[in-house]
């Protein structure tokens, strides 16, 4: 089990920030991922059981 | 066609013309239509202390013009149009922005709605920090101010129509010493349908050289277009011809100019990859609100559609606009979110067959056009922006009350005998822009809708017996406003930003449902408590100096997500701080900037107080906005819903009956709000029931006896 956004998800074996996008459906332009408090920019990076992940989405609205 | 008019001048005032002195003409222009007194007011160094300008100072002005129960038909109404100390710079984009302020007919108060166009910055030019107009006239007028002359005329001037692009283009040629002066004019009028309904624009015109035609942008809420109705104002118009960069003769120009900079190279380096707000304006989050389930569908009962698609950004971008290059509504926006459809025909109304240059779609019209009455066609979305615009209505408060008129007639609340014969269903388009019609004809049911939800569903109630407990919750609208076009109900820190807003449930103030429902940053009461101070407080800050907040957060540089408190784009609040400060020569700081915002939001806080709202009672949402109302509401997200019932209270609610879901939910959500209440007027200040105390307003400085004894009387 893994962390997005202090919420439990799911772990699957070799998982990326790319695939915890696509299954929260997180397809917003101004995204920033953290995992375990640093900064992650690379979408293919492996996500490992009792991770952290932080989805920062910026927008305000109109 | 020659549209040099006959003219009568009823009044004519002279006055002198004085540089701007660091952001500020240190006056401010009244005029009176009633006894045609014109005259200038000063601007003291204490209400720019106190109140900055923008916003602040049309709420001084309006406060000290206006008794507690003065109505919004009462000549003593006033409109108050005021750009702030840093609107009209050149050099950062979104800094042509004014404020106007007046007495609302939507809710009976104090209403605040931004605008682009040129009348801001124009009057700024010609001399004025705010431009104050009070009485109603006995016969229809134009206020004339030509700022190169030096000169305010009550003017009489037979315009045969009262559509809002038909006068913008009469009144600029007759005007306009030229062709070429022409983009010197700028014209502030209603419409049609604005003197006939509670939800009438202010329309304020820019020249567009390259169409050779008038283009508008609104001062949409709260009816202050109506309000110009009332007052027998045609239009208001300025001209000034010389604008140029430093005109408001800054302290430190340079450093204006190399913040702007730093800001243009970051736009063109990353609003492609962003936002897209050059190639499609702010209709971009129109995808992404369907994808997160935020979309308002038919009356906020649903977040997404599977036809919301049709009426993406690029469907727009694609088939309607047609400028193909960015386009703003202030000189010097290279963020250029504006955007138009060209020789657009129109296929209904009394300019069906016309083409016409239409300004939109923003995301408001069309998530409230469009979505939010279940109609997913382009085509419709730009004529009802188009009618919308021309006849003075503002898109938000019609697609919000056309909503929930249709959710009436769906659910059997009203029938087609109530509506005169229309089939008032969800996706009818041709229904929704006989509404406007109507309004604009002064006639059938469209005169109901005109008045918004709050007054349908007393007249619903009274006239057609519909079930008031019913149409309370389903009617989106709070202090009188009709909600804008965003889902709060799954984000409980939205639906206080709604209900607890000012003005009413404008997201203007604060648009918190990523920090909160997606990101999960707040959790807490406190937590969504210290935000609900923070954000509104600082967004203020936009029409307290003249800025559009677009540029604040719709493009943010690459270094951002290094920063702790990414989602405030730090740097673009320290570049504020910079401008302020070199705009006017006071120093301030990100401390000093959000104590200039609270004093005005107090005020205005104080100023509700002061004609018997702002309180508690006063901010109470519709449920509709906290959690589903029906069973298909419910259904429609019945994941979610159970997992919550089963988290919070250990239920099966296999078991359970939806009626019974939706009980223990509601019983649940309301009770959430009115913790988040308590920990919100807490935090901002206030007493229990909402009413700023004593002890804060001299804390923030907002002291003023008049203020402090409102505050005290209502303790």
């Amino acid at each position: 089990m893994i962390k997005v956004n202090n919420r439990p998800f799911p772990h699957e074996k070799g998982m990326t920030v790319r695939d915890v996008l696509e299954a929260n459906k997180f397809t917003y332009e101004g995204l920033i991922i953290r995992v375990n408090d640093q900064l992650v920019e690379d979408r293919d990076h492996i996500i490992q059981d009792g991770d952290d992940v932080k989805v920062i989405h910026i927008c305000q609205g109109g | 066609m020659d549209h040099k008019l006959e003219l009568k001048q009823l009044k004519q005032f002279s006055y002198e013309r004085k540089p701007i002195e660091r952001g500020y003409n240190n006056r401010t222009l009244y005029v009176n239509v009633s006894d045609q007194e014109i005259k200038e007011k000063p601007v003291t160094e204490e209400m720019k202390e106190k109140f900055v300008g923008g916003k602040g100072f049309g709420m001084k002005l309006l406060w000290d013009g206006t008794r507690p129960d003065t109505k919004w038909n009462d000549p003593e109404n006033e409109i108050i149009i005021s750009p702030g100390p840093v609107a009209g710079i050149t050099q950062y984009p979104g800094s042509g922005k004014s404020l106007v302020v007046s007495i609302s007919p939507a809710t009976d108060l104090p209403i605040d709605s931004n605008v682009g166009g040129y009348f801001g910055p124009y009057v700024k030019f010609s001399g004025f920090d705010a431009l104050e107009v009070q009485g109603k006239a006995d016969r229809e007028v134009i206020v004339y101010i030509d700022g190169n002359e030096g000169s305010v005329s009550i003017d009489q001037i037979a315009v045969d129509t009262d559509d809002a692009h038909l006068i913008s283009e009469i009144l600029t040629e007759h005007y306009a010493k030229d062709e070429d002066d022409k983009r010197n004019i700028s014209v502030v009028s209603s419409g049609s349908a604005a003197k006939n309904s509670y939800m009438g624009v202010l329309n304020f015109s820019f020249y567009d050289p390259r169409r050779q035609v008038p283009r508008m942008k609104q001062a949409g809420r709260g009816g202050i277009g109506t309000v110009l109705a009332d007052k027998n104002i045609k239009a208001l118009v300025v001209r000034f011809a010389g604008t140029k960069g430093d005109l408001n003769n800054s302290y430190d120009y340079d450093k204006v100019a190399r913040t702007g900079l730093k800001l243009h190279r970051e736009i063109e380096r990353l609003d492609d990859s962003l936002f897209r707000m050059r190639q499609v304006g702010t209709a971009n989050i129109t995808d992404t609100m369907d994808k997160y389930d935020l979309l308002p569908v038919m009356n906020f009962q649903y977040g997404s559609h599977e036809d919301a698609k049709k009426v993406y950004a690029n469907e727009f971008r694609d088939n309607y606009l047609t400028q193909g290059f960015p386009d703003g509504c202030w000189y010097g926006c290279s963020l250029a979110c504006a955007k138009t459809a060209d020789n657009f025909e129109l296929l209904t109304g009394p300019y069906k067959g016309h083409k016409v240059t239409v300004d939109g779609p923003e995301y408001e019209n069309v998530a409230g056009l469009g979505a939010n009455l279940g109609i997913f066609d382009p085509q419709y979305v730009l004529e009802a922006n188009f009618y919308c615009d021309t006849y003075g209505i503002d898109t938000i408060s019609f697609a919000t009350a056309t909503a929930f008129a249709m959710e009436c007639y769906e659910r059997g609340l009203i029938n087609q005998e109530h509506t005169g014969g229309l089939e008032l269903k969800f996706g009818n388009k041709d229904a929704a822009l006989e509404l406007l019609h109507q309004m604009s004809r002064n006639e059938g049911i469209g005169v109901q809708v005109g008045r918004g939800v709050r007054r349908m569903k007393e007249y619903f109630a009274k006239e057609f017996g519909a079930d008031p407990v019913l149409m309370q919750d389903i009617g989106m609208e709070i202090k009188g406003l009709e909600y804008s076009e965003y889902m709060p109900k799954e984000s409980l820190a939205q639906q206080g930003g709604y209900a607890m807003a000012n003005k009413g449930p404008q997201h203007d103030e604060a648009w918190l449902i990523f920090m909160d429902m997606v990101n999960n940053q707040i959790p807490t009461f406190a937590d969504k408590a210290e935000a609900l101070h923070y954000f509104p407080i600082f967004r203020t800050w936009f029409g307290l100096a003249g800025f559009c907040k677009l540029p604040w957060n719709d493009i943010f540089p690459e270094n951002n997500k290094y920063q702790e408190e990414a989602h405030k784009i730090p740097e673009h609040v320290q570049n504020y701080v910079n401008l302020f400060s070199a705009v006017t020569g006071k120093e301030i700081d990100m401390k000093e900037l959000i104590l200039q915002s609270e004093r005005v939001y107090n005020f205005q806080r104080t100023f509700n107080v002061r004609r018997g709202y702002g309180r508690r009672k006063d901010d109470m949402p519709p449920y509709r906005s906290l959690g589903p109302v029906t069973k298909e509401e419910y259904e429609s997200r019945a994941e979610r819903y159970d997992g919550q019932l089963k988290e919070l209270f250990d239920v099966d609610p296999a078991t359970m009956s939806v009626s019974e879901k939706i009980k223990m939910m509601r019983e649940h959500r309301e009770k959430q709000y009115d913790t988040l209440a308590d920990a919100v007027y807490k935090r901002r200040g206030w007493s229990a029931d909402g009413v700023p105390t004593v002890e804060h307003l001299q804390e923030i400085g907002m002291d003023l006896p008049e203020v402090l004894a409102v505050a005290e009387e209502n303790q």
